[in-house]
């Protein structure tokens, strides 16, 4: 087997398990940016995941196709507003942001199986007919060499994913909006001695968090498990943390370290059809990326530093 | 009201007891709209709960762990910590307690407290790793114990197929003499799967409570997670008491994990999915107010929502997950107690 062959298997198999994890990890940045700990994306994920299956089953039957994509954009909005029982709890009744993001995630789990069991009458629900397919990139899938490793048997969600991680950049570090939201989670005080409205731009950062880790679910639901059950989103949520804490809270440097954690994970199924990755226990392809945070965080793969207010409710008047 | 408000330590009282009504209106409010009858419902959950010495034993069997898992949340902290690898300490005290159960030949009188040993052993290096790596880089405790979470999830998993596998994702049974599991209790509650595991969780809570509250060891490490600071400048070594509590913690887990393996399976199983028990231990933390005796309580209340659930599905036809939205909800409320306080004084005011 040669070395471009090799490329052609893994690198699509990454970039098809990275793009949940990009979206997802894309929102714990805007959260975490405005000083909001993103612990609570895991639930938002699962959220979105079971609205994007929920609407395309009830649709697909009419609008065929199309419907997958349809529903990716109602699971933003149902994770945005799901995100808001986050927003209110942390924002303004100041609770603690760890422990609610706990209590969010077990929520999002406990109330979609629920509504599951009281729509379906079963614990999971059938498989979608329409899914957001694997596709040879018209045109581009026909160079030569690369074609094949970066344009062939990959889902669209996967480019965009990329391309919204570019987006977030520029919005974050290029607009105004962005401004606020960096200095309101570094020094909350003074941007509202400033005139900018905390709490405000916290809520937003929240809910946008809810869209982006909403779409994550659902790009994953739709286009890597097929369904929804309890354990469809099982600690991608949490890779999504971890991966924007290796991406050092920077929007690009988040995608590509989901993109490495994909690589990593999709290395743990593909791996057996790689001559020199045959002999490594797989378990230690799906482990590497918990224990490369862990060492991200200590120093040893240059320092991560969270946004400073990070975790602290504001309240006006304390210093 | 005003006086009550206060006084922390009867406020440290009204917010679970106000959380717990909150979660149940909340969980009736859900019932409602979803076409359920919540009188039925809940009937069905307290008989499921209290019906009869089955029930009872079984509420007892899931608080066992629960309790223990909420010590260790409650202890770290108490020393400003916040430990949400519990359920990986547990992962790996259970995995270290079948092991010792299985491969030693010893007599039951030994064999059960090695066996509990080794447990606290692997959960407490497992919990000391993010102790050390907090108090050596100041790296935050919450994400480290995360990914150990999964670490431990996936080599746990590794190790039994590895070299403990006896088929059917099962591990091999322990050895009957490490066994915590009585005739005599499953008996004296009609066939539960009560065991001695119950006395192990009591007798750890007031060590926890022993430690924390009489001793200087005790005292240094809540100093320590009030003030880092002025504690250093007391001349206490802070470093220290960061591994150490996050050691003690994870021991308190992974005996957490021990009564799974010695008490309720008796084996483990190659697990694709986490327990649940250490989330529901910050739960019972919380509610317990991290007071050992709170904590007893809160793991009984929600040991026994847990093992009702299903009766409650069976008799009433509410879906179980129910109980996982209610217990949810009373962490968010406890979580979000300035609302309860808020409430409290607003209700005050109009009194006046």
């Amino acid at each position: 087997m040669s070395f471009l062959d090799i490329l052609s298997i893994i690198i699509p198999a990454a970039l098809y398990t990275a793009a949940p994890l990009i979206f997802t990890a894309l929102g714990a940045v805007f959260s975490e940016k405005s000083g909001v700990i993103g612990l609570g994306v895991e639930g938002l994920m699962v959220f979105g995941a079971f609205s994007g299956v929920l609407t395309t089953l009830l649709l697909e039957g009419n609008m065929g196709e199309i419907t997958p994509w349809l529903a990716i954009l109602i699971a933003a909005i149902a994770s945005g507003i799901f995100s808001l029982i986050y927003g209110v709890a942390v924002i303004s009744l100041r609770a603690d942001q760890t422990v609610t993001g706990v209590a969010i995630n077990m929520l999002a789990v406990g109330l979609t199986l629920f509504l599951i069991k009281k729509i379906f009458n079963k614990g999971q629900t059938d498989f979608v007919d329409f899914r957001i397919d694997k596709v040879d990139f018209p045109i581009l899938s026909d160079i030569p060499v690369i074609g094949d490793i970066f344009f062939s048997g990959i889902p669209y969600t996967s480019y965009i994913a990329i391309a919204m991680a570019f987006v977030v950049w520029y919005i974050i570090y290029k607009t105004p909006f962005g401004l606020r939201l960096r200095s309101v989670g570094e020094h909350p005080a003074a941007a509202d001695t400033m005139g900018i409205n905390v709490n405000r731009t916290r809520y937003i950062a929240v809910i946008l968090s809810g869209v982006f880790a909403g779409v994550g679910g659902a790009v994953y639901a739709l286009s890597i498990s097929g369904n929804f059950t309890g354990h469809t989103i099982a600690g991608q949520g949490f890779l999504a943390i971890a991966a924007m804490i290796f991406g050092k809270w920077h929007p690009v440097g988040a995608m590509a370290a989901a993109l490495f954690f994909g690589f990593a994970q999709s290395l743990g199924i593909t791996g057996a059809q790689i001559p020199f990755l045959q002999d490594i226990p797989s378990v230690f392809l799906i482990m590497a990326p918990y224990i490369l945070t862990i060492l991200a965080l200590t120093g040893f793969v240059g320092r991560a530093e969270a946004p400073k207010a990070s975790g602290v409710p504001y309240i006006k008047g304390t210093r | 009201m005003q006086k009550l408000l206060k006084n922390q330590r009867l406020f440290n009282i009204v917010v679970p007891l106000f959380s717990i009504i909150l979660g149940i209106l909340v969980g009736a409010i859900i019932m409602l709209v979803s076409g359920y009858d919540p009188v039925t419902g809940y009937g069905a959950l307290f008989n499921g709960m209290f019906g009869n010495p089955k029930s009872i034993g079984e509420m007892i069997r899931a608080a066992s762990p629960l309790i223990l898992a909420g010590l260790a949340v409650g202890f770290a902290f108490k020393t400003g910590l916040f430990n949400i690898g519990v359920e990986g300490q547990l992962l790996v005290g259970w995995l270290a307690a079948v092991y010792v159960g299985y491969a030693l030949d010893l007599p039951a009188i030994i064999h059960v407290p090695v066996s509990i040993l080794a447990a606290a052993i692997a959960g407490g290096i497992w919990g000391m790793i993010p102790g050390l790596l907090k108090a050596r880089f100041k790296v935050h405790e919450v994400i480290v114990t995360i990914m150990m979470n999964y670490i431990a999830l996936y080599s746990t998993a590794d190790i039994i197929k590895r070299y403990l596998y006896a088929g059917n994702e099962k591990s091999f049974p322990i050895k009957e003499s490490a066994s915590l599991a009585s005739t005599f209790l499953a008996d004296m509650t009609n066939g539960s799967r009560l065991h001695w595991g119950i006395v192990v969780a009591v007798i750890v809570a007031v060590f926890m409570w022993f430690i924390l509250e009489k001793t200087t060891t005790g005292y240094e490490l809540k100093a320590v997670g009030y003030n880092q600071h002025a504690s250093m400048y007391a001349g206490m070594n802070v470093q220290k008491n960061i591994a150490l509590s996050m050691t003690i913690s994870g021991a308190f887990a992974g005996i957490a994990g021990s009564m799974e393996a010695l008490g309720t399976f008796q084996n483990m199983t190659v697990m694709s999915a986490f327990t649940g028990t250490g989330f529901d231990g910050i739960a019972v933390a919380l509610l317990g107010a991290n007071n050992p005796f709170g904590i007893i309580l809160a793991a009984l209340l929600f040991g026994g929502l847990t093992t009702a659930a299903p009766q409650m599905n069976f008799n009433a036809n509410v879906p179980q997950e129910l109980v996982d939205v209610i217990i949810a909800l009373i962490i968010f409320f406890v979580a979000a107690s300035y609302l309860i306080r808020y409430i409290l004084t607003r209700f005050s005011k109009e009194g006046k």
